[in-house]
């Protein structure tokens, strides 16, 4: 199996490098070339390409990998529970490669100025099409969905441009979860404009539960006939707004998954292809008591992982996230099953791939009436900005401060999404940017009355979300991010045991479950919240601060590791 | 389809759609509502009174539960419980008690059978009032009870993606 020495091959060609930084980003700039990010023996009849979670990111960007990501019970320690050192060490990788930075939060904001931004539709168009014209038919594209979501141009045209975007690279097939957020209505006119099936095996309506899109879509590639059967985030109406779209029903349901792959056995199909947005380690799990799945093509919890994982007899892709990755499966199908598969997780180095035209055009004719909006610099950042980790990202805390500012609010609550981009320190911030963070269809930032108690319960409940030891149980995102309030947390205690110890930073006194705290926070999912968008609120903060500074955060205390 | 009839006192607020093979009747009216909440050993009391004492067994083969792991709306969680039996004059299943470890009252619904239902699988929609185990007894012609549980988590939402 030559996975992991193919996925080297870009580490091998590119030293450490320790020189001034523009002469180091040429240098970088000439070791990561187009040609060998490319580099592959191809095998079989068939490449699978898979992106997924690229949450409307048209444009190259910096994404900083988590320095945190905690695997509860038997999945501790195995990927893509490991970060930092652990996760070179694991992966037999270097530190400051360009490997390490792509994977890695290891010397991030460093490494960020000799390896730059990463992904961009144009770029990653280029990756696909140089595939495509090298293995012909055999190449089948799926998007795991979280694509109409995250941007200001996909929240200007209610997901409209990441339809055009994805109709243009060619994508063969989808699934979804933010996609919903735009209501039933706006799904089913955006689904009738896509050029290729919209997959959803696990919804149904809640009336009559019959299914509401299809579950399966067949394929011929290389004399192969493949099935696609598309599984949406089951926890769509827990984790976001039901009222959007109440008369649909989500779940994992794994009895459905078991039938639709033995109807699509029963079809013919030689190979099963599940696109999955349940997460990896609902994933895992599902692969284990599901049989009959040749590949989980997994997403929603943005992991990037440079191997292949094999449950049984069913191999697992984790294709990251924002574009950063494409991922790249060669399989040799004999007899209906996989007799040999060659695999590489490549980064999307942008500065190293030239944009393909005919894409950039795309993404240029979608950006071109916002343009003067999407780079309005609303102020600069001394610290590194990044949002993706278990606990609060530093842009979370920045996003906090605005509330508890702007909102006049004791405490704020910002949820634990894995979406949103990074920033270097030094870097302007833009409208884009702030998009980025905070682009969603219900923006209003709340001021609410809340009991220590409610808060506490709160807490609790979005902890067991996320370290509940069944994996079943588990929506996928991180924990709720706080200001002006400090927590202890034991993430391997049960629910209801987790969560000590909350106390006011502004006094230091601890929270009186009888007393009541305002709060301010957004994303609710409740209906007819009210308040400023947060978009507008960050971007005014931003404005009124001019230079924004953020010091790591010190109030969140956690064991059970 | 079998058929399907109510004993007095199930309405139809209370238990939102009874599908499947069995006689639905809500119990549990006599019990005191407000805000007690029931507890897995008042659970526990309403099987020893099936059995007649405490012998029952957790057997989630021969009793399975479908339920969302976490359900979407507390206020009607769908419930499908399939006994593995042939329902056959022999052998069949006569009763299903549907409970809940953490509702005001534990018993939800109670379902008669008979070898003319064709298979032992009832469906409904019930109200959960938070995270909690839904245990389903399954009572036999010849007075054996298997016990199927699962639990189903009802949260605040939200904070998800």
């Amino acid at each position: 199996m030559l996975t992991r020495r193919d996925f080297l091959q870009v580490a091998a060609a590119a030293a450490v490098i320790t020189g001034p930084s523009d002469l180091a980003r040429a240098a970088a700039g000439q070791k990561i070339s187009q040609g060998n990010l490319l580099d592959f023996e191809p095998l079989g009849q068939v490449t699978l390409l898979n992106f997924t979670d690229i949450h409307a990111q048209l444009v190259p960007l910096y994404f900083r990998e988590p320095s945190m990501n905690i695997g509860i019970g038997q999945v501790h320690g195995l990927p893509p529970h490991l970060t930092g050192k652990e996760f070179l060490s694991h992966f037999g990788l270097k530190a400051g490669t360009p490997e390490a930075y792509a994977l890695t939060s290891e010397g991030f904001s460093e490494l960020a100025k000799q390896y730059g931004r990463i992904g961009g539709l144009a770029h990653m168009a280029t990756l696909i099409k140089a595939i495509r014209a090298e293995r012909g038919d055999k190449v089948l594209l799926i998007d795991n969905g979280d694509t109409w979501q995250g941007s200001y141009t996909a929240l200007a045209t209610r997901g409209e441009d990441m339809v055009d975007a994805m109709n243009a690279l060619g994508v063969d097939a989808m699934t979804a979860h933010w996609e919903f957020t735009y209501g039933a209505e706006r799904v089913q006119e955006l689904v009738e404009k896509l050029r290729f099936p919209f997959l959803c095996g696990n919804v149904i309506d809640t009336e009559w539960e019959e299914k509401v899109f299809e579950s399966t879509a067949f394929f011929e590639r290389g004399g192969v006939r493949i099935a696609v059967i598309g599984q949406a985030f089951p926890y769509t109406p827990v984790a976001n707004p039901r009222w959007m779209f109440p008369q649909w029903s989500f779940g994992i349901r794994e009895e459905t998954v078991q039938e639709n792959v033995d109807a699509a056995r029963a079809a013919g199909a030689d190979l099963v292809v599940l696109a999955s947005h349940d997460g990896f380690d609902v994933d895992r799990k599902l692969a284990s008591r599901v049989t009959g799945i040749d590949v989980v093509l997994t997403g929603h919890t943005h992991d990037a992982i440079p191997a292949v994982v094999k449950v049984k007899d069913t191999l697992l892709v984790a294709s990251g996230s924002h574009g950063k990755f494409l991922t790249r499966l060669d399989l040799q199908v004999e007899n209906k099953k996989i007799k040999d598969f060659r695999f590489r997780l490549i980064p999307v180095f942008s500065d190293a791939i030239r944009p393909d035209p005919d894409i950039a055009k795309v993404v240029a004719g979608i950006r071109a009436p916002h343009e003067t909006e999407l780079q309005r610099v609303l102020g600069k950042t001394e610290s590194l900005l990044y949002r993706r980790g278990n606990f609060n990202g530093t842009f979370d805390d920045l996003i906090c401060q605005a509330i508890i500012e702007e909102r006049d609010v004791q405490i704020a609550l910002s949820p634990g999404f894995r979406w949103g981009a990074s920033l270097p320190p030094g870097a302007d911030i833009t409208v884009d940017d702030v998009f980025s963070q905070t682009a969603l269809t219900y923006p209003a930032v709340y001021r609410n009355q809340m009991s220590g108690k409610f808060l506490y319960e709160i807490m609790e409940d979005v902890a067991d979300n996320i370290f509940n030891p069944d994996p079943y149980y588990q929506q996928g995102g991180d924990m709720v991010r706080v200001g002006g309030m400090a927590y202890a947390i034991d993430v391997a205690k049960p629910m209801g045991q987790r969560i000590s110890d909350m106390t006011l930073t502004a006094t230091g006194e601890k929270i009186d479950p009888a007393k009541t705290y305002t709060v301010g926070g957004w994303a609710s999912v409740n209906e007819n919240t009210e308040g400023p968008a947060i978009y507008d609120l960050v971007s005014s903060y931003i404005q009124r601060k001019k230079t924004v500074q953020v010091q790591g955060n010190h109030n969140i205390k956690i064991s059970g590791i | 389809m079998a058929h399907l009839s109510f004993k007095p006192g199930i309405t139809r607020r209370r238990l939102l759609g009874v599908a499947g093979t069995g006689v639905a009747s809500l119990a549990g009216a006599a019990l005191t509502g407000g805000t007690a909440r029931a507890t897995p050993d008042d659970v526990q009391g309403e099987i020893n009174k099936i059995v007649g004492g405490p012998a029952a067994r957790v057997d989630n083969d021969k009793v399975k539960m479908k339920l969302p792991q976490i359900a979407e709306n507390g206020r009607t969680v769908p419930v499908t419980v399939t006994v593995d039996s042939p329902q056959t004059d022999k052998d069949y299943v006569k009763r299903i008690h549907l409970l809940a470890e953490g509702n005001p009252v534990p018993v939800v619904a109670v379902f008669d059978l008979s070898p003319l239902s064709g298979k032992a699988e009832i469906s409904a929609r019930i109200r959960l009032a938070k995270t909690q185990n839904v245990v389903a007894a399954a009572e036999m012609n010849n007075g054996d009870v298997f016990i199927g549980k699962k639990s189903v988590k009802v949260t605040i939402g939200g904070c998800g993606g």
